[in-house]
């Protein structure tokens, strides 16, 4: 009865829900604020991420004429309780050495159940700009999810035995230096970090909501407390990433002493290099972005594994 | 099988609403139709209802980006039909608001681009830039925009000295800003990849089409009213046409921003050589007959025509904007893209909807009756009768 208790509280308040969604929406505000002086603005104050989801929640659904109810409705949720999942389960990793034979897959197959619920839910909203968003996105995750997976097993091989748990992997790092230490896992984490733009949907991109093209695409008929969920769920996705990366590459968290400070550190690195390349590109085309995860990325993902194998 | 992406008549990249029907496979654009008429405001009409003096605060409303050059064409076709030109010192002043004007629409298209291209530091940069060239037309002559500048035979205000030093200094500053924006621009990578060679039109369709201003140039078609018809003091100093062979977005970007660099230049030797004297000939009124006005404004040729009866108000008054002419080069650029450009391409035109507004068919629901292609149809059944007619 009591860990049925405690997985709850994990699941909403600390790791889970609550918690996540409360930093999440702080980074953004971090993105936000770095976006704005990069841009010569002032920026907005720290509440504001805050005020908009409470600001969301107080408004009306609208439902589009011709839409598959449920579907539009629950893809969303599906999406929030995934990145819900891996964040608790990045967490108790971290910080209990909690976790299951093969943790890790079930981490690369959650992360990809936001960007499916959003294609889900466009499709569902009959909007033909919407569909468009939708088959973007497709093509989107298609590109990226093969070097994300090369960039994340690199990692593992490194690992001694191989081991798909991620408290094996910190175990590791714990007693033989950080992984980022060597040459193979620096080029995947460079992997990691380009895949990350593209899983957060973040110019260069930002292909499936496409604002000035698109109208928000994937996004576009969503509204009310349901946009909420999906703005929640970005957030989140934006904490949620870097937790997995500074997980496998860079040592995992610490919550002690000067260890809390560098874990804050290392996030916020990781975060500032995602809202650089943000401010700093255009939006690519679908296809030039396909290319470029098939291409150089996927090259030199290939190459990080190589080396890895090698013993590098 | 080909669906229909409808943009506009609202669309976060559209100003103004106006309504482009994408016929697209996959993302692949088949064909386009371009719907015009959702802003008209009678401005010709009103003209006509209107005194000369009048008028020239009327066409500014025209367009709020080029509105010297819709002021300055109305008063040279005044001052066709009254025979009078500027003063010396006129001429000079209004050469430096025109091209501080091509200055801020430029930069505000640079703007735009970076916002079609979800380049949001590009957009927020160049607006930033624009600020000062915005503050030098204030203090020259009062106002940001709309600046009631131009008079037949002449300006309406004098400018103090103290105002020049001002200006050169901002326009030093403007060309650093723009030369570093230059390079940031067209040598980025993404950038390139996202302009090269996309929505090409060819010397031969720029031609076709009567395309004008940037949007000709950068498809190697050489035509600019300031050196092939010298007015102001454009004969008197040294700059150069930009012309740029490739037809690309690309070639017209570069084509903006490089002539925002002869701008400068142009408006420096203004300031340097500016005459004394009087700001204005006196036109007491203008007689019977027709005139002609035209210059080029930030986005080509604008074009005035005025017939005169005698009395103090035009018979006819005829504008066309240069986006008039440059909206159909769409079609041939768009063809055989992707969705991705659509909306590039159609911005690399710099279009200005509502100083192009002329005609619009509505049916008894007040509903639109007539489509472009329904329009194109009607011509040519009209040409089929004159012909056999004839």
């Amino acid at each position: 009865m009591a860990s049925t208790l405690n997985m709850f509280i994990y699941f909403l308040i600390f790791p889970g829900l609550l918690f996540t969604a409360v930093v999440g929406l702080l980074t953004t505000w971090v993105d936000r604020k770095v976006s704005a002086r990069v841009q010569w603005r002032v920026g907005p104050p720290w509440y504001q991420p805050f005020a908009d989801i409470l600001k969301l929640l107080g408004k009306e659904i609208v439902i589009p004429e011709g839409a598959k109810r449920t579907g539009f409705l629950l893809a969303p949720m599906a999406g929030l309780a995934a990145v819900t999942v891996v964040s608790m389960m990045l967490w108790l990793a971290n910080m209990q050495g909690v976790g299951f034979v093969g943790d890790l897959i079930a981490v690369i197959y959650l992360l990809t159940i936001p960007s499916i619920g959003m294609i889900i839910g466009a499709s569902a909203s009959s909007n033909p700009l919407a569909s468009v968003g939708a088959s973007r996105e497709m093509k989107l995750i298609l590109a990226y999810e093969l070097p994300f997976v090369i960039a994340i097993f690199t990692a593992v091989s490194k690992v001694s035995p191989m081991s798909l748990k991620l408290e094996a992997i910190l175990e590791h790092q714990a007693a033989n230096g950080v992984l980022l230490g060597h040459p193979s896992c620096i080029i995947a984490f460079i992997v990691a970090v380009l895949c990350m733009q593209a899983k957060l949907t973040y110019p260069p991109f930002d292909i499936p909501e496409a604002e000035t093209e698109l109208m928000d695409g994937t996004h576009m008929e969503y509204s009310g407390p349901i946009l909420g969920v999906v703005k929640l769920t970005q957030a989140m996705m934006l904490f949620t990433l870097p937790v997995l990366f500074i997980t496998l590459f860079w040592g995992g968290l610490q919550f002690t002493g000067w260890g809390l400070l560098y874990t804050i550190v290392k996030y916020v690195l990781i975060v500032t290099i995602a809202i650089l390349i943000k401010n700093t590109n255009p939006r690519v085309r679908i296809d030039q972005a396909v290319r470029f995860f098939w291409g150089p990325v996927t090259v030199l993902a290939i190459i990080g594994i190589i080396l890895a194998l090698a013993g590098l | 099988m080909s669906t229909l992406i409808p943009i506009g008549p609202f669309h976060p990249v559209l100003e103004e609403p106006e309504y482009i029907s994408l016929y697209v496979d996959g993302e692949t654009v088949e064909d386009a139709d371009i719907d015009l008429g959702r802003i008209h405001r009678g401005m010709e009409l009103l003209a006509q209802e209107k005194t000369y003096d009048q008028d020239c605060f009327l066409v500014e409303r025209i367009c709020g980006i080029c509105s010297a050059s819709h002021s300055w064409a109305a008063c040279r076709a005044m001052e066709d039909i009254a025979g009078i030109g500027p003063t010396d010192r006129a001429r000079y002043l209004r050469t430096i608001v025109h091209e501080l004007e091509r200055l801020h629409s430029h930069m505000l298209w640079v703007g735009l681009g970076g916002h079609i291209l979800g380049y949001w530091t590009v957009f927020m940069w160049g607006w930033k830039y624009r600020e000062p060239v915005l503050d030098s037309l204030e203090a020259i002559t009062g106002n940001r925009n709309h600046y009631a500048w131009y008079r037949p035979g002449g300006v309406r205000r004098d400018v103090a000295d103290e105002v020049w030093p001002v200006v050169l200094k901002r326009m030093d500053e403007f060309a650093a800003q723009t030369e570093m924006l230059l390079h940031a621009i067209l040598d980025d990578p993404v950038i390139l990849g996202r302009l090269k060679g996309v929505g090409l039109l060819t010397k031969e369709d720029a031609i076709r089409y009567g395309t004008l201003g940037p949007t000709a140039r950068g498809s190697g078609f050489d035509i600019d009213v300031r050196r092939d018809e010298p007015y102001g003091a454009y004969s008197e100093v040294d700059w150069d046409v930009i012309v740029r062979p490739e037809g690309d977005c690309l070639a017209v970007a570069a084509v903006r921003l490089l002539e925002m660099l002869e701008s400068v230049k142009i408006i420096k030797q203004c300031i340097e050589r500016l005459p004394g004297g009087p700001i204005a000939n006196e036109v007491r009124e203008i007689p019977r007959g027709e005139g002609v006005g035209h210059v080029e404004a930030p986005r080509g040729e604008c074009f005035h025509f005025i017939r005169s009866n005698g009395t103090n108000m035009p018979e006819r008054h005829k504008m066309r904007a240069p986006t008039f002419n440059n909206i159909p080069s769409y079609r041939p650029r768009v063809k055989g893209e992707s969705i991705s450009d659509a909306v590039l391409i159609f911005a690399i035109i710099d279009p200005c909807y509502s100083c192009t507004e002329r005609m619009a068919v509505l049916g008894p629901d007040g509903r639109r009756a007539l489509g472009s292609k329904d329009l194109i149809a009607l011509s040519h059944a009209k040409t089929e009768e004159l012909r056999k007619g004839s």
